[in-house]
């Protein structure tokens, strides 16, 4: 049975959307939010602040991490900054603006009425985190100083140095810790939900595993809120961190929640390049260092022959031999185009040979111009951080020679549909941040990762998961002494026992590795008919040898790291098809996803909006047995939707 | 390049440890000190036995779950990086290495190197913000704040939070944790309004889970990863007293 998809998105102006929602939307009184118990798993942007504000209205919540403590989540390594749409630069810069970016950075495959009310609570997260005592970059008169990032023309992106998403977390951190001071907010660390409660077709809890212990334990809640982020990781090397996972998100998949555009991933241009076959993460170099960095490869076959033997060092090569490859395809934007675009063209050079280092698989990102024009010291307050970093890693120092970049996998905009509300298919289950699908369609703008975390948790869910508990005053505490709970406990015993037993010969880091290899070179930058078919063979495949013959050492009641890795992993092997049979599905590029059968004849993406104009919502419907494809329609009702262009 | 590893097992919070050898071969200078653990992990699994338990999360050096004394130095032989930023170039082929958990009381050992470091959580809880509700705040640019001062804030705001100053505080005091928060909002307005408050409140957790006195040695400062300097500690040695005078 197909979904019957309602996005419930409000009649009206795209600018009055928010507001005649919330009139409309029913709200909890005092004494009965007192009543009722909210789960929230995951602790970084989205699931912080949502379960800090939720405190503070008066629910009980518990809210459950799989670090040791909720600071540590990945939202914490966002470098670059975030987006609100203040004008403080007086650079004729809006709401209207910000939605309009956003919408089409992410190639008119978002929603409008969620993206416009994006931009509208971008304002209010500024006030919020500056109230808190995040230390935002200032200017000499005291007040707020902004920076330009990719897909904007104007700079509306607010920061704190490189460390944006620590401070910003760390906001929201200490926000949740005054709620668990004040007792409304109960604290799980080291604890991993891997199984959500179903009953009477309604989200009534999870089954989580204490990971210290090997306990597995039972909670029960009115409500459960997802904040568990992207699964980027499924290609084994990514910028996300190394314990970030998509089970989560999975496990509401399998119970029936709807997984929408899973194939959507966006590929970070400017990462540090892969080196050997022993790595185990990428790093990503901030996108906040296109403002002043340049990107070029040589125009000379013999300069990068030169390079690669180490005759000609990059600053030996003259200004007319370089070919700054963005400012010359893009006038408009030049090095500050969207991601996609960027590392779209990145890979063109290096397939037509122009890669600078001895795997052909990177271009030089150089400040040498920004240096001269600016002086190495305002470089250095700028990226003196990431400087270091990179030098850190790569040995080089990048004050005297240019970094080296290639794109990585950095984040995910697919994720687990939900409706205006933010709730899935599943009532009473919603999903917030990236671990949800709605906001930014095909490709994701820069310092719009933090901005979306945190209007999904301060100031969207809040409201909105209201209306649905507005219903369940008078429902009793969730008892977890029922046999939704038994059964779902026992499948994930029965699971983990599994696991144990096997006794393989292959470990989880092996099959892992191979299962990214698989998604990089048929589910990445470009993905063709072929590769895809592919991928999908050779993932089922893949997944039989884990079932057969993976070694999860250790035991179930311990904590055991490598059973956490071979769970996360059982579900990526599932996750990467999914994300295969959708990019397949899908014939044409937008955004991040690239069909090589459909390009422009400049090589951009070409879009199909006669054909392609919706959501992709994918329903699991068994193990081996193809999920079913329901759509979205993507309705523009005010903006046109043109080709993205970048050029004029 | 080779290496023989020193590291400290220990099955649980209950069982007794000891140090175990363990030798890897052909590492590229080029891997992360924590690629090189995943590679012995890797090489032990195929072997039926238990990997080495380590925290660790973003390899970037931010999140601050990463933690280890190598050779004694908590985060290993650099300055101002933590263990995930230490590569292998660092070290002298086939030299001995010496792996550790931390080493505080107040952070007891869950397993080999992995420690529980819930105590920072709960000094926090205890006053480490600053008390708004969502929603209820001025626009951003109402209280311009100098930017000396918001780069002070910063400064000790970098903390990540890993313990490695009271693992390495010889009376394992978590003075310079504590301070770096505090400091971070007494040089902003928003939080000078319950300094006082927050001051007295951390403070006093801190001493009531365990942590020692500061005797000013400044080890902490010179094994911080985000060089925090031990000028907060003044800093929130005056906002504390300054409250004690108030009461």
């Amino acid at each position: 049975m197909a979904f019957k998809l309602d996005s419930k998105i409000p009649a009206g102006e795209l600018s009055q959307k928010w507001s005649n929602h919330k009139a409309a939307i029913k709200v909890v009184s005092p004494a009965n939010k007192r009543k009722l118990d909210i789960i929230v798993v995951g602790t970084g942007l989205g699931g912080a602040s949502a379960a800090a504000s939720l405190g503070e209205l008066g629910y009980n919540v518990k809210i459950f991490c799989i670090q040791d403590s909720p600071r540590r989540a990945h939202s914490i390594a966002a470098q670059g900054g975030i987006n609100a749409a203040k004008n403080y630069q007086n650079d004729n810069d809006s709401v209207y603006r910000l939605f309009y970016d956003t919408i089409k950075g992410g190639d008119y495959r978002a929603r409008e009425a969620n993206v416009y009310r994006l931009a509208e609570v971008s304002n209010l997260i500024i006030d919020q985190c500056v109230a808190q005592g995040v230390p935002f970059a200032r200017e000499y008169g005291g007040l707020l100083a902004n920076r330009s990032f990719g897909g904007a023309q104007v700079s509306r992106t607010f920061y704190a140095r490189g460390q944006t998403g620590q401070q910003l977390l760390l906001g929201a951190y200490a926000a949740l810790n005054k709620e668990i001071h004040n007792g409304s907010v109960k604290s799980y660390t080291r604890h991993e939900m891997l199984d959500i409660v179903i009953e009477d077709g309604e989200a009534k809890g999870i089954i989580a595993r204490n990971l210290v212990t090997g306990e597995i334990e039972r909670h029960g809640a009115h409500a459960v809120v997802i904040a568990t982020g992207g699964y980027g990781n499924v290609f084994f090397l990514s910028t996300n961190a190394m314990a970030s996972n998509g089970s989560a998100a999975f496990q509401c998949y399998r119970k029936g929640a709807g997984f929408a555009n899973p194939c959507f991933t966006q590929i970070h241009p400017t990462c540090i390049p892969v080196h050997g076959t022993q790595q185990s993460k990428l790093t990503l170099m901030s996108e906040s260092l296109r403002n002043d960095g340049r990107i070029w490869v040589p125009k000379k076959m013999e300069d990068v022959e030169a390079l690669r033997k180490g005759t000609k060092m990059p600053s030996d090569i003259a200004e007319q031999d370089r070919d700054y490859y963005l400012e010359r395809r893009y006038p408009a934007f030049g090095n500050l185009v969207p991601r996609d675009v960027a590392s779209r063209a990145a890979k063109e050079r290096c397939d037509a040979g122009y890669g600078v280092n001895e795997t052909g698989l990177a271009v030089f990102l150089d400040f040498k111009t920004a240096i001269e024009r600016l002086g190495k010291e305002v470089i250095e307050k700028r990226y003196g951080n990431l400087f270091d970093m990179y030098k850190e890693i790569t040995d080089v120092n990048p004050y005297e020679q240019p970094m080296q970049i290639f794109p990585a996998v950095h984040y995910t905009m697919g994720g687990i549909w939900v409706d205006y509300n933010l709730m899935t298919t599943i009532p009473g289950l919603y999903a917030i941040g990236e671990a949800n699908f709605s906001d930014h369609g095909a490709n994701r703008l820069g310092a719009s990762a933090l901005m979306q975390g945190l209007a999904d948790g301060y100031f969207v869910l809040p409201y909105t998961i209201g209306d649905y508990l507005a219903k369940k005053i008078q429902a009793p505490k969730v008892s977890t002494a029922t046999p939704a709970f038994d059964e779902a406990e026992k499948a994930v015993k029965d699971k983990i026992n599994k696991l144990l037993s096997i006794n393989g010969s292959r470990s989880v880091d092996d099959i892992h590795r191979q299962l990214g290899l698989i998604m990089w070179d048929n589910v990445g930058m470009a993905r063709t008919k072929e590769s895809l078919e592919k991928a999908i063979v050779e993932i089922a495949a893949l997944r039989k040898e884990f079932w057969k013959n993976v070694k999860v050492v250790g035991t179930a009641d311990s904590f055991n790291v490598e059973l956490e890795k071979a769970l996360r992993l059982a579900d990526f092997l599932e996750l990467g098809e999914l994300m295969a049979r959708d990019a397949l599905n899908r014939e044409e590029s937008c955004g991040g996803h690239f069909r090589s059968e459909h390009q422009t004849e400049e090589g951009e993406a070409l879009r199909h909006d006669d054909k392609f104009a919706y959501a992709a919502v994918w329903e699991y419907k068994g193990e081996d047995v193809e999920p079913e494809l329901t759509k979205e329609d993507l309705v523009y009702e005010f903006t046109h939707r043109a080709q993205r262009n970048y050029k004029d | 390049m080779n290496f023989t590893l020193k590291i400290w097992r220990q099955k649980d919070a209950h069982s007794k440890g000891e140090f175990k050898e363990y030798k890897v071969s052909d590492i590229s200078s080029d891997t992360s000190f924590l690629e090189m653990l995943d590679i012995l992990n890797n090489d032990l699994v195929h072997k039926g036995e238990e990997p080495v338990a380590f925290d660790h999360d973003c390899r970037e050096g931010i999140c601050g779950m990463c933690s280890l004394h190598i050779d004694g130095h908590a985060h290993g032989p650099s300055q101002a990086v933590t263990t995930c930023q230490i590569y292998m170039r660092q070290f002298k082929d086939g030299a001995t290495i010496t792996v550790e958990p931390w080493r505080s009381a107040a952070f007891p050992v869950i397993k080999d190197l992995v420690v529980n470091r819930g105590a920072y959580d709960q000094i926090l809880q205890a006053g480490g913000y600053v008390s708004v509700r969502t929603n209820s705040v001025p626009d951003g640019n109402a209280i311009p704040i100098p930017q000396a001062d918001a780069e002070e804030s910063m400064d000790a705001a970098a903390c990540v939070g890993c313990g490695a100053c009271a693992a390495t505080c010889k009376n394992g005091s978590a003075m310079l944790f504590v301070a770096a928060r505090v400091s971070s909002l007494a040089k902003l307005p928003q939080g000078r309004v319950e300094g006082a408050r927050r001051a007295k409140a951390m403070v006093a957790k801190m001493d009531e889970l365990g942590f020692g006195n500061c005797t000013n040695t400044g080890a902490c400062q010179a094994e911080c990863p985000k060089g925090i300097s031990i000028a907060h500690i003044a800093r929130l040695n005056r906002e504390f007293l300054a409250a004690k005078f108030e009461d």
